[in-house]
């Protein structure tokens, strides 16, 4: 009976997985792959592919959207995912961002876009400090509840201060300098079979106020940036502190890590890159209010990384398209989003806590943890 | 912090070895069947003894603490005393270990080893007494400055970094002298490439050494429990410590598992390090301790070798009044 | 400052009043805290579905203004009836179906949150969707009066009308806010008696000291993590009775913000521990009216959140000190 130990379940060959298969392509091939796939995104909102596009708003505008929505969950998943520390005011840096923009551009002063991106995103990041400096010593649960109070009072700041706008906010939010370079033709559809249509185009880079494509374009642009930022980061010291921290914060100590520095340093370039959706975000709406910064956006940012598996920058990236991109894809349920965010949370962590595309190590981890359920099972039935 | 400029060769043995070549660092071994991968680890969950290979270099790397020489006096722990509430969990404590030796820590159950342990580690900070390293006091020390200093640890109940792979473990060990940033990663800078590069060589050498070399990719979780307090033994060793304390290594551990565990903390005095043992089992400490610490009751009631400590009439009675297997 | 001088005793009773609504929410955070080590997340929803029992039960009856002092006390009772029944069962409800599975497989405490915030988001957004649901299963004509305006605010008619029993400094103390600060202080006392007497009482205090020890003495975990929540609820309850009667109108997103300062007072005083969350709610009251009076209302809610910002600081164990276990309730 001791023979079945090694059944052919236990043995079963795992066939190589998408990664896998991706990983062992040709250096060429992969490049390639990689420019298409770049290539792809950047026309999508010309495409006007059926079915993906949305009817009712803008598909531009929407893909803007879902790119900051990215941008956001890359951000957090850095305080979430890497270093562990759950953050509900999320929603507070982005906030700053965003202010910060309209501010300097519109009601106070008149400053040029291209400088104030980086005031935006230094006042975050400093905001980000400040608030984490005394509260990171914490206790974890208590640090959830200190962030969701921190959200919530950027809001009521907001609301009751007559220097930020008020409950009015700020408007006319200039648009940021642009290039003309080309202009791209999108596709038409109507006639069921692709024709370019060279009437409707967009033009490389002008920032309108009717053509949302451009805005994507920048989107696009710097979340190529902060990714190529999170790859090299995460892959070094500071990623392995962080996630030694993540695991066991008074071991990773005992190992040298000064842990309270590294979580600081995870929350302070959370903020940045919140605050830079922000700033991003403000730039397209030219226009905003304190309502656009309610707590329940903290939640969905929060789902955005936990729906995706939060420590994997992929799946982090599918959770923002998720909970940004079905909302507005189907607008006749948009009463119904909160309740099914609630129940989407909660079955998620019931059913699959670790997310819908988990760290790869996770997913590693579990194959191995269910062979090692097997043998016991074998080891038991003996 | 180590200073950045310093030349990472001299007496340092890995800069002489900037590329990771496991390959290369185990070629003269023949005891260790390299694994493929950790599927036959897996396959068999009755922890086979792993082999060490003691030949490979580990020396504590130089990391600008200065050092005692042999013999001379690195840590002492002077009157220390600590209170939890109303609860004496140490009281007025002394002892000291030399450069090179193998100290022992012995006591019942609740004598306040590993309470010793953690004010060694800066875990608590002392009700009065102290601790001097290198003949200065420790003072209020942050637990990540003391292990700069050079004092290690492992732990009783295993705490590795369950969801990062072996040789991530070590490599948090080795970072521990580090200083690259963000700026430096994200720049590549040279200091980032040299870091990584020496870091890599230091983890894969002491996985080579302890027999880990294998798995090394593989999740600290997934290992099997003897390789599991391997690891963390390495981890700790990464940290180029003077002194690596270990918390009841042994736990758990079959008869033969402990005769090749003694073996390896032989090893790693000769390669260069202080070894404090906190152990239960009276035969492994016996076996391996140059000079005997023991503690019932938060005090030390008694000191010295191995065959003093045998026939101390104290010690007999603590151990035959709390657990007689262990005494015998 | 010289508003705060000027209305001092106006702004204590006030606080007084509001501060024994958040000490009885806090004491749902409390309980569940010391027991599972685990921030209850979705409590103000507990507490939210208690103020609609209150409210319903007394459209449903018929309650006005101006009624007779018998038919006021039968309305009140009734209101506690129907509130602690609602928020008990609600708590209990979340226990078996947001911790309870995650519970089986110890799943780590960021989890548990997440299931809390999401079971938070489905309770508050099933009683904003209220009048969706009744036209669904077609009992719209039966319940209109109950669900009109799901997202709007529900007033309830001022069945006690306040009236000044005594003054002091000016202030004018109304029937209300004696019912409502005695009446919380004496539910207190009844739970702590609860607590330190009752084989229940003892069983979550043993759980709460050390769960293993209390499984090995045969204490059922299980049956005392159900009875923490169901305690939690019914106190949440009896809260949402009094937070009815001197506010009047409650939302379906009501739970929110009294939820984190009900949270804030438990940490205040000391989480895990009863009579911090007691001495908690009271002293956020307080400070946060005293506080508002100096900086301006619509700053009270700022007011709070720094005071629990300062608090964990400077005092993350509270005023009384953690544990439900050593502090004999």
């Amino acid at each position: 009976m001791s023979t079945t130990t090694s059944t052919p379940a236990a043995r079963k060959p795992t066939s190589p997985g998408f990664r896998e298969r991706v990983t062992n392509l040709p250096k060429a091939v992969k490049i390639l792959l990689w420019v298409l796939f770049a290539i792809f995104l950047f026309l999508l909102p010309l495409l006007n592919i059926p079915f993906i596009t949305t009817e009712g708003s803008d598909f531009g505008g929407v893909l803007f959207t879902v790119a900051t929505y990215v941008l956001v969950a890359l951000g957090l998943n850095i305080v979430v995912g890497y270093a562990g520390l759950l953050d509900l005011g999320y929603v507070g840096f982005y906030a700053i961002g965003a202010y910060t923009i309209g501010v300097l551009t519109s009601e106070h002063a008149h400053m040029s876009w291209v400088v104030v991106v980086p005031i935006a995103i230094v006042i975050a990041m400093i905001s980000g400090i400040i608030l984490g400096a005394p509260t990171l010593r914490v206790r974890g649960d208590y640090l959830a509840i200190v962030t969701l109070g921190f959200g919530e009072i950027v809001r009521l700041t907001l609301v009751n201060s007559e220097w930020l706008g008020g409950a009015q906010g700020i408007s006319d939010i200039p648009k940021p300098p642009g290039f003309e370079l080309f202009e791209v033709p999108s596709i038409d559809w109507s006639s069921g079979a692709p024709v370019v249509d060279l009437d409707t185009t967009s033009t490389f880079l002008k920032f309108g106020i009717n053509d949302f494509v451009p805005y994507y374009w920048l989107a696009l642009g710097i979340i190529s940036l902060v990714l190529l930022f999170d790859i090299l980061v995460k892959s070094s010291r500071v990623g392995r502190a962080w996630e030694a921290t993540r695991e066991d914060e008074d071991a990773a100590e005992l190992m040298g890590v000064p842990t309270f520095r590294f979580k600081l340093l995870a929350f302070a370039l959370g903020a940045a890159i919140g605050g830079l959706s922000g700033a991003l975000f403000a730039t397209k709406a030219g226009f905003i209010s304190p309502d656009s910064f309610q707590l329940l956006l903290s939640i969905l940012f929060l789902a955005a990384v936990v729906v995706g598996g939060a420590g994997n920058r992929w799946g982090v990236i599918v959770g923002a398209i998720v909970v940004s991109y079905f909302p507005e894809r189907f607008r006749e349920f948009a009463d119904f989003r909160v309740l099914v965010f609630g129940l989407a949370l909660m079955l998620l962590a019931i059913f699959r806590p670790q997310g819908l595309l988990p760290p790869r190590r996770t997913v590693r981890a579990k194959r191995a943890d269910e062979r090692q359920a097997v043998l016991e099972e074998g080891e038991a039935s003996v | 912090m180590s200073d950045p400029t310093q030349p990472t060769s001299g007496d340092d043995p890995t800069a002489a070895a900037a590329t990771p070549d496991p390959a290369g660092t185990s070629a003269g071994t023949s005891s260790v069947p390299v694994e493929p991968t950790g599927e036959r680890a897996l396959a068999d969950p009755a922890d086979e003894v792993t082999d060490i290979n003691p030949e490979v270099d580990i020396a504590p790397e130089d990391i600008g603490v200065p050092v005692v020489s042999e013999g001379e006096r690195l840590l002492e722990v002077d009157e220390v005393t600590l209170r939890f509430g109303g609860v004496v969990a140490l009281n007025e404590v002394s002892f000291h270990i030399n450069k090179g030796e193998i100290l022992g820590l012995i006591g019942p159950n609740g004598a306040g080893k590993t309470t010793c342990f953690n004010v060694m580690t800066g875990v608590y900070q002392p009700t009065s007494g102290g601790v001097r390293y290198l003949g200065k006091p420790l003072g209020k020390r942050k637990k990540f400055q003391i292990t700069k200093l050079g004092i290690a640890r492992t732990f009783q109940n295993i705490r590795l970094f369950a969801n990062m792979t072996a040789l991530e473990n070590v490599l948090v060990g080795v970072d521990a002298h580090h200083s690259t940033g963000v700026v430096s990663a994200m720049f590549r800078l040279p200091k980032h490439r040299r870091e990584e590069a020496q870091g890599y060589a230091r983890a894969l050498e002491l996985l080579t050494f302890m027999g880990l070399d294998g798995k090394a990719d593989e999740l600290a979780r997934n290992l099997p429990y003897g390789d599991q307090r391997r690891l963390e033994i390495a981890r700790a060793l990464a940290t180029s410590p003077q002194l690596l304390c270990l918390d009841e290594p042994a736990a758990g551990f079959n008869p033969a598992e402990k005769a090749k565990l003694m073996e390896l903390i032989r090893t790693i005095r000769d390669q260069g390090y202080t070894v404090l043992l906190i152990e239960h089992d009276m035969k492994l400490v016996m076996g391996v301790t140059d000079r005997i610490v023991v503690l019932e009751f938060g005090r030390k009631i008694a000191e010295g070798s191995p065959a003093e400590i045998r026939d101390n009439p104290a010690v007999i009675a603590a151990y035959l009044g709390v657990d007689e297997e262990d005494a015998s | 400052m010289q508003n705060l001088i000027d209305n001092f005793f106006a702004y204590t009773i006030t606080g007084l009043t509001i501060g024994a609504v958040y000490a009885l929410v806090a004491l749902g955070y409390t309980l569940v805290y010391g027991v599972l080590r685990l921030i209850n997340f979705a409590h103000s929803e507990v507490f939210m579905y208690g103020t609609f029992a209150a409210l319903w039960v007394v459209m449903l009856l018929g309650g006005r203004p101006g009624a007779g002092v018998g038919q006021v006390i039968f309305w009140v009772a009734m209101m506690f009836v129907a509130a602690m029944a609602m928020s008990g069962f609600i708590a209990v409800l979340l226990e078996r179906v947001a911790y309870r599975p995650l519970r089986k497989r110890n799943a780590p405490p960021l989890i548990a949150l997440i299931s809390a915030i999401g079971a938070s988001f489905v309770l508050a957004e099933i009683m904003g969707l209220r009048s969706r649901i009744t036209s669904w299963v077609g009992l719209d004509d039966n319940l209109r009066d109950y669900v009109r305006n799901s997202r709007n605010n529900a007033g309830m008619p001022t069945i006690i009308a306040p009236q000044p029993i005594f003054t002091i400094g000016g202030y004018h103390v109304t029937n209300v806010d004696v019912f409502v600060i005695v009446g919380a202080i004496a539910i207190m006392v009844l739970l702590d008696q609860f607590v330190k007497r009752s084989r229940l009482g003892r069983g979550i205090r043993a759980v709460a000291m050390d769960p293993e020890s209390a499984a090995l003495m045969g204490v059922n975990r299980d049956r005392v993590i159900q009875v923490t929540f169901l305690v939690g609820g019914v106190m949440a309850g009896a809260a949402a009775v009094f937070y009815m009667l001197k506010i009047g109108i409650t939302r379906y997103d009501a739970g929110f913000i009294l939820g984190v300062k009900a949270f804030t007072a438990a940490v205040l005083g000391g989480i895990g521990n009863l009579r911090g969350a007691l001495l908690g709610g009271f002293i956020l009251g307080l400070a946060e009216n005293y506080g508002s009076a100096v900086v301006g209302s619509q700053w009270k809610d700022v007011v709070a959140f720094v005071l629990l910002i300062l608090i964990l600081l400077f005092r993350p164990t509270g005023l009384l000190g953690e544990s439900l276990g050593k502090a004999r309730a």
